[in-house]
């Protein structure tokens, strides 16, 4: 079972004054209201929301239904924009793997990798014993998981409310939240130079594959700050 | 709508837990000390890193009515922020979406 302690432990941790709840809850509420300018019902929204849970994702889907795609093409479009999550999965769970927890909790909880959960856990983990940080994380991500589906409620039903200024407003919230998290954590030469790598070549590699861009720029760059801090490190 | 929008969610919801769910099973025999978590790590960073650019340079969604240099002094503007109240997130976060509203009525 679930340890409840450790639970509500990473649950508490998007209440700290420097929460990602606040950008998340921002961009979710810009995802209700453009599933609602879309002809999502309540249901479908909140159902897209608890399913995917990854904004990108989510946005490739509005994009591709807009333009009137095949289901295939929206799985493949999904799949190239969320194949981040699988790196982030590998450089997560290494971490919270422990003998004494099931397996199912690892299964049933990679739902919860996204940007802003991974980031939490990534700057907390040190600080759970590692048999529990599998409750740890899985705290972190109900609460992250929760405000994402609050969100994109709430973005629903007051999408009315909600000029274009203010949409474009609560758009860049997540990214400009992201950056400073990413610049926040560069704490060491192989953080940094991954940081500075995938900013560099992701808007290089656009213009020659939009589709491909994100996942070369981070293969590409990230082995290269590999290589560079081994190096210094030998 | 060519596609059920039910349909949809159930197609980008399996696209986006098919590489949760990888990401989970290849982690299994992978330790925490070794040379391939690590590369690992800096592809992670450096996937969120270019993750991160390409939505504020190409953006999608309502961001695309924005210029970029309305975007790159919103970039600039967070950082300053950020450094200045000893990197903390909250206040370059919220600041941005005001600055990035007063940008696009302005302009």
């Amino acid at each position: 079972m679930i340890n409840k302690y450790f639970f509500f432990k990473g649950f508490k941790s998007i209440l700290s004054y420097d929460s990602p709840a606040i950008a998340l809850g921002c961009c979710f509420i810009a995802i209700g209201a453009l599933l609602k300018d879309l002809g999502f019902n309540i249901q479908e929204s909140v159902f897209s929301t608890m399913l995917t849970y990854a904004l990108p994702g989510s946005l490739v889907m509005a994009e591709s239904l807009l333009i009137g795609s095949s289901l295939l093409n929206i799985f493949l479009a999904v799949w190239f924009v969320n194949a981040r999550l699988y790196p982030m999965a590998v450089s997560l769970f290494p971490l919270m793997m422990h003998k004494n927890q099931p397996k199912w909790k690892y299964y049933f909880s990679c739902h919860f990798i996204a940007v802003s959960a991974w980031l939490i856990m990534k700057s907390n983990y040190e600080k759970i014993e590692k048999e529990h940080r599998i409750d740890f994380w899985i705290g972190i991500g109900s609460a992250t998981w929760s405000v994402a589906v609050l969100g994109t409620i709430l973005g629903f039903y007051f999408s009315g409310y909600l000029n274009k200024e203010m949409m474009i407003g609560l758009a860049v919230v997540n990214p400009i939240y992201f950056m400073c998290m990413m610049v926040g954590a560069s704490k060491t030469l192989e953080i940094t130079l991954s940081v500075v790598l995938g900013v560099t070549l992701g808007p290089i590699f656009y213009f020659f594959s939009p589709e491909w861009s994100i996942l070369l720029s981070g293969v590409i760059g990230g082995t290269i700050a590999y290589f560079i801090s081994e190096l210094n490190v030998s | 709508m060519s596609v059920s929008i039910i349909y949809a969610i159930l197609v980008t919801s399996a696209a986006t837990f098919l590489s949760r769910f990888l990401g989970a099973i290849s982690s299994e025999g992978i330790k925490e000390t070794s040379k391939l978590f690590k590369w690992f790590n800096c592809l992670a960073y450096a996937t969120l890193a270019a993750l991160i650019a390409r939505t504020i340079i190409f953006p999608v969604g309502v961001l695309v009515e924005t210029s970029y240099i309305d975007r790159s002094l919103v970039v600039i503007f967070s950082l300053i922020i950020f450094f200045a109240f000893k990197k903390n997130y909250v206040y370059p976060t919220v600041l941005s979406a005001v600055f990035l509203s007063i940008l696009s009525i302005l302009f």
